[in-house]
């Protein structure tokens, strides 16, 4: 007559999760989802050629200006223009799709670009008062592409890329061995906000919608 | 699977796991669990209950899964008639659509209302006074 064999290393299941956690996890999930999914779409194609547009216009007209204040003037009131038709055009898709843009997603957006933006600002104010308008261009496209490239991270692929895209064009801006000139810099913003606001955006629209 | 234990570790229990809509709520629980409780085709279901239908790439991208990955779960919400894929030609590529049917929507509220049912009836459980 043999004894039982007795396990040395007894296994240990591990703790049971509670049926009420797991739901809790499961509409978590769910929401989370939701939310993601959400911002996803919100950016707006048609919103980004209209962008596009009104940098090549800022461009064009930015080559008119006397002086440096004038040239600067023009790009931040060309800026503000964008930044508003921007937040018109994706509150508008989000609207259409029963969303809006005040709620988790949009907010966690606006939380993920604004501090590039900000700083890009404050930058802005910085190089103006030393003198050293020949690093602006460089400096708005580098931190606004960063911020595209954070606030995009969930969203389309396109919006990343671009983000990547203006990124690019900034370092190029930034270590161009050209003196400063005002038609440089009307080139490399022509380029970076106009050219590819309008590329991605036609993408987008085609893609994810205007 | 874990799951599956619990869920039969609670009825043990004699615990409630809340009826929905005319569902049995120990039968159908298993039932939910086939179809829309996988992480994967929850997901799935969600992205689509806020957009409608998204394209192939997009789902892949969100979720953050592998095109096999996307394709496997997504014909089994197809065959059970929650989402219905379309084809299109885009150019030389083909362009895959998913969009969730009137019944995906309803399964899937009547996996928010279980779900809710279940953390409802432990509350009420724990608020009651033990004998």
């Amino acid at each position: 007559m043999t004894s039982p064999v007795r396990e040395l290393h007894p296994r240990k299941d591990p703790p049971p999760v509670a049926l009420h956690d797991r739901a809790m996890d499961n509409l978590r999930y769910i929401r989370e989802t939701m939310e993601r999914s959400a911002s996803f779409t919100h950016v707006s194609g048609a919103g980004g050629v209209v962008m596009g547009l009104v940098a090549i216009a800022a461009a064009g007209l930015a080559t008119t200006a006397s002086s440096a204040t004038e040239w600067v003037t023009i790009w931040l009131v060309a800026a503000g223009l964008a930044l508003g038709v921007s937040v018109l055009f994706m509150a508008r898709k989000s609207h259409a799709d029963g969303g809006s843009l005040l709620t988790g997603p949009g907010r966690k957006f606006a939380w993920t670009v604004t501090p590039p933006l900000a700083a890009g600002a404050v930058l802005t104010i910085a190089l103006v008062r030393a003198g050293s308008i020949e690093m602006l261009p460089g400096m708005w496209l580098l931190l606004y592409g960063a911020g595209v490239v954070a606030g995009g991270s969930h969203s389309v692929r396109p919006i990343p890329i671009m983000g990547a895209s203006f990124m690019v064009v900034g370092v190029a801006a930034l270590l161009s061995p050209t003196p400063w000139d005002a038609t440089w810099a009307n080139v490399w913003m022509a380029v970076g906000f106009g050219a590819l606001h309008l590329i991605f955006g036609v993408i987008i629209w085609r893609r994810h919608g205007g | 699977m874990a799951r599956n234990s619990a869920l039969r570790r609670d009825d043990a229990r004699g615990r409630p796991l809340g009826a929905v809509q005319g569902r049995h709520p120990e039968t159908e629980a298993l039932e939910l669990d086939r179809l829309i409780h996988e992480r994967v085709r929850l997901g799935i279901v969600s992205s689509l209950a806020v957009n409608g239908s998204l394209p192939f790439t997009d789902l892949r991208d969100l979720l953050g899964i592998t095109d096999g990955n996307l394709s496997a779960h997504a014909r089994k919400l197809e065959e059970a008639g929650y989402v219905v894929c379309t084809k299109s030609r885009d150019g030389r590529a083909t362009k895959t659509e998913y969009a969730l049917t009137a019944t995906g929507r309803r399964e899937l509220e009547a996996y928010l209302a279980h779900m809710e049912a279940i953390i409802e009836a432990t509350r009420t459980s724990e608020g009651e006074p033990k004998s």
